[in-house]
């Protein structure tokens, strides 16, 4: 089952942890107490330069070991552990550790597939996990309901333009901090709600473009997918859409001929990358797309034949996505507008833009 | 010297009270096993290969075959085969000729996978009630797509490779015109227009009468270049170089002068009568440099429509030799295993030389996404798909298509009596007796073919679904849907699937 939603205001105001909180713990039912998360954009913005990476430790000694491999390869402008609370259902496995750092001159030019690489390395070492690794945002996730995860890591003390959060019912793996959502690459959060049951075909794509699978779960695979086709092949958010959910060959036959070419083409090339099985998805971006103005946007999507829930909403400035519309309506009594988006198609929120 | 020579393999049974003495079963054995003696049918076992067309031809019900009764001491390393192939080059001396596939290796790895499905957690798809999609592209893929901006639209900057479009995964291999009859090839081209696939000319060149079917045909350039110029590799819909087949690696053809009649004469641009002889290399491919020329020049003479495919036999290097080939420029490689089916190889090869299709495909598929190529070029499998579970385990070891040939002949009435090489097919297939071809009605043999296609397809579909998938690219490759039961850990590897229960 799982629960996901999404909140953003377009205006790039701060909000409080509290909405996101509420809202999703509206929709306990659809998750088991084994994993939660949040993402949150615009939660640094005294180091808005610096990549803020979010590790999970297995082991608070193991701290000085990934500091020592950061070192090798990053310059560290500040590192802390990130607060926590004890929460009696939340097993202490692993101390969660935020880092900020910049790239090396020399690498600069390819700055964002060198902090993609090195949070591959990070990890295959096994100990420590890279939970996000983009600019001024963090993902927050472990083991637990999304109220308990939330109270756990204190989010009532952040604000953010835009938030993720999911509850999770882990069905294909076992429940442990690293298979909680969101998963996050730069500057890219994803909250699923599905089982792929493309995952190996998607899997093994993604490792011939360089992608390491490290998290046990198909949803991994949606955070990489997104980022080769959206940052790295510079496809526009709506043809990414096309491409992870893509129109039946009948549909593409009846197209205008451009477009019929332009849609045969991603099939033909991206049939790998396609994403089979029932799924419900919501994606935050921290950065101006190709294609698109603004700090920010966030897609929502659903499987083409929409086997998963997905409703959106509008209120003044600020676009909410969800599972059910009740998430919604506990954090936004009266919506200007409510909606189910169709099958496949995407539903997109740009930061300082229009829906 | 007197000698016990052998025993009969089988015994044909008439049952003397049914009979009505018609005759017909004689007209029908082309293998001379019946004749008329004394106002009745006598038998001569010796002669029957059981390829059960009397059987089906008594209008009585009165022919069975049987299994010879009399049988030779049991020994478990000289089995009856292995002492009547020494009785038989005793007193010929000669290469004991064999048709079909491989019969020495009895294990097949697609019986030892296991197909997924989904329960609970994941809905099953009806395929009677959502779409499910078969179609499938061969041919060079894009490592990534480039827009351009035009305004307000976007358009396509990159430039496609030409692709072959199929509409089922599942593609007719390539039987040669000459091997088989003419009305045999008709009926699998025009089965292959009729599912939307592709059938393969074989080396022999393209008679008349299939060119109104070839843009599903795959025109095959072999190393007899027979039949080989400017139309036909216009007309095709791909083009095929063969290099090697799975029943006999790295043995050239030969069809005897005797089959070149007047009409395969033509196909082949040969002379009637004159032996056909494929030599076992391309006399001009000595490397794979060579291979890549071949590859160019052909793109070169069809002027870069046409998608050209590379086929070989999966030796122990397939791998390697797949990445080179790849490299060479081919936009499909086709990998055949060592249980392909054949008119006729020497046995000692068709029995002994080759790996099985299965860890081929797999090691080829790893390699290749191992270097980065795999996009550029379609793999398909062929040689042991029985049935559309065989279909769907290629596909999800990494095969873009599978091509059938012994499943395709079956549906035309072929009863693996294993006599191709005796031209004497009673089922008009691999003969050009005109008596016994006229036996094979290509209409209603493209039907039959159809029908398995159609058939193998809404199997796919249920499998498909029932693995949650609604498209068969997300099966291709997609290994994590396999299990192996009863493998050992180092097939598994090679495989790279995980065992059944973990
Ligand atoms: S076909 Fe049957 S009935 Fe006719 S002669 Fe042969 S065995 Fe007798
Ligand atoms: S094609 Fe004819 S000769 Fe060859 S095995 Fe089949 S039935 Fe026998």
């Amino acid at each position: 089952m799982c629960s996901i939603l999404g909140i953003v205001n377009e205006n790039g105001k701060l909000f409080s942890a509290n909405y996101i909180i509420e809202g999703i713990s509206l929709m306990n039912e659809r998750c088991n107490g084994l994993g939660g998360g949040f993402a949150a954009y615009g939660l640094y913005p005294e180091y808005k330069d610096y990549y803020a990476l979010h590790i999970l430790l297995k082991d608070v000694e193991l701290k000085d070991q990934v500091t020592e491999m950061l070192k090798d390869y990053v310059n560290i402008y500040k590192d802390e552990e990130i607060e926590t609370r004890n929460v009696e259902r939340i097993p202490q496995d692993y101390t969660p550790w935020r880092f900020f750092v910049d790239v090396p001159e020399r690498y600069t030019n390819d700055a964002d597939n060198y902090i993609i690489d090195l949070a591959m390395k990070i990890n295959s070492t096994g100990g420590a996990l890279v939970i996000s690794s983009g600019k001024n945002m963090g993902v927050f996730k472990a083991i637990g309901y999304p109220d308990e995860v939330a109270k756990l890591y204190k989010l009532d003390n952040y604000k953010a333009y835009m938030w993720l959060a999911h509850g999770r019912y882990p069905t294909n793996t076992r429940g442990w901090w690293g298979g909680a959502h969101p998963f996050s690459i730069l500057d890219n959060s994803i909250v699923h709600n599905g089982e792929i049951t493309s995952y190996g075909t998607n899997k093994r794509f993604l490792e011939s473009y360089g992608y390491k699978c490290s998290y046990f779960t198909d949803s991994e695979v949606l955070a990489y997918l997104w980022d080769l086709l959206v940052r790295r092949h510079k496809l526009p958010i709506e043809l990414a859409s096309e491409v992870l959910a893509p129109p039946f060959w009948e549909q593409i036959e009846r197209m205008p001929p451009e477009r019929r070419r332009i849609i045969e083409a991603l099939r033909m090339t991206y049939g790998p990358a396609m994403v089979n099985g029932p799924f419900g998805i919501v994606i935050a971006n921290g950065s101006g797309l190709t294609g698109v103005a603004g700090n920010g946007t966030m897609v929502g999507l659903s499987d083409r034949i929409k086997l998963r829930p997905l409703i959106c909403a509008r209120k003044n400035d600020t676009t909410f996505m969800a599972s059910e519309e009740s998430a919604i309506k506990a954090v936004c009594k009266n919506p200007d507008n409510v909606w189910a988006p169709r099958a496949g198609e995407p539903t997109v929120a740009m930061v300082n833009g229009d829906v | 010297m007197e000698m016990y020579s052998s025993v009969p393999e089988f015994r044909v049974v008439i049952d003397r009270q049914a009979c009505r003495l018609c005759k017909r079963c004689i007209e029908n054995c082309s293998f001379g096993a019946l004749e008329w003696r004394d106002n009745k049918v006598k038998a001569f076992d010796d002669r029957c290969v059981a390829c059960q067309r009397c059987v089906s031809m008594c209008p009585e019900d009165a022919i069975a075959l049987r299994r010879m009764p009399s049988v030779m001491s049991a020994h478990p390393i000289w089995t009856e085969n292995a002492r009547r192939d020494v009785f038989t080059q005793s007193r010929t001396g000669a290469i004991l000729l064999a048709s079909t596939g491989n019969e020495l290796h009895e294990r097949v790895i697609f019986d030892n996978l296991l197909l997924d499905a989904c329960q609970v957690t994941n809905p099953a798809i009806d395929p009677l009630r959502e779409p499910i999609e078969l179609r499938t592209y061969i041919g060079r893929k894009p490592r990534f797509v480039e827009l351009e901006e035009l305004g307000d639209s976007v358009r396509l900057k990159t430039e496609l490779s030409p692709a072959l479009r199929l509409e089922i995964p599942i593609m007719i291999a390539q039987m040669s015109y000459g091997a088989i009859s003419l009305e045999a090839h008709e009926a699998l081209a025009r089965a292959a227009v009729m599912r939307g696939t592709t059938m393969g000319s074989g080396e022999g060149g393209l008679h008349k009468k299939l060119y109104p079917y070839a843009d599903h045909i795959i025109v095959q350039v072999a190393s007899g270049r027979f039949g080989v110029h400017p139309a036909y590799l216009k007309a095709g819909a791909a083009v095929e170089v063969k290099i090697g087949q799975g029943a006999k690696p790295g043995i050239g053809g030969h069809l005897p002068g005797t089959k070149i009649t007047e009409e395969i004469s033509e196909a082949r641009m040969i002379p009637i009568g004159a032996d056909a002889i494929s030599p076992a290399p391309h006399h001009d491919i000595y490397s794979i440099e060579d291979l890549a020329q071949l590859v160019n020049s052909l793109k070169e003479a069809t002027r870069y429509k046409k998608p050209v495919l590379v086929k070989i036999a999966a030796v122990h290097n397939v791998a390697a030799i797949s990445s080179g080939i790849c490299r060479a420029g081919a936009d499909a490689i086709v990998i055949d295993g060592f249980r392909a089916g054949t008119g006729a190889t020497p046995k000692v090869i068709r029995d002994n030389v080759g790996i099985p299709i299965e860890l081929a495909l797999a090691s080829v598929d790893q390699r290749l996404r191992e270097e980065g190529i795999r996009n550029e070029t379609s793999i398909i499998a062929s040689g042991t798909i029985r049935n559309s579970g065989d279909v769907a385990k290629a596909i999800a070891l990494g095969a873009d298509a599978v091509k059938i040939g012994t499943a395709a002949l079956i549906a035309l009435g072929c009863t693996v009596c294993k006599r191709c090489y005796t031209g004497k097919c009673a089922w008009g297939i691999a003969t050009q007796e005109p008596e016994l071809r006229s036996r094979l009605d290509p209409v209603e043999g493209a039907q039959r073919v159809s029908n398995l296609l159609l058939a193998w397809s809404i199997e796919l579909k249920e499998i498909l679904g029932a693995a949650g998938i609604n498209s068969i690219e997300s099966l291709r490759g997609n290994r994590d849907r396999l299990r192996g039961y009863g493998l050992d850990h180092t097939t598994l590897e090679i495989l790279g699937v995980q065992p059944a229960g973990s």
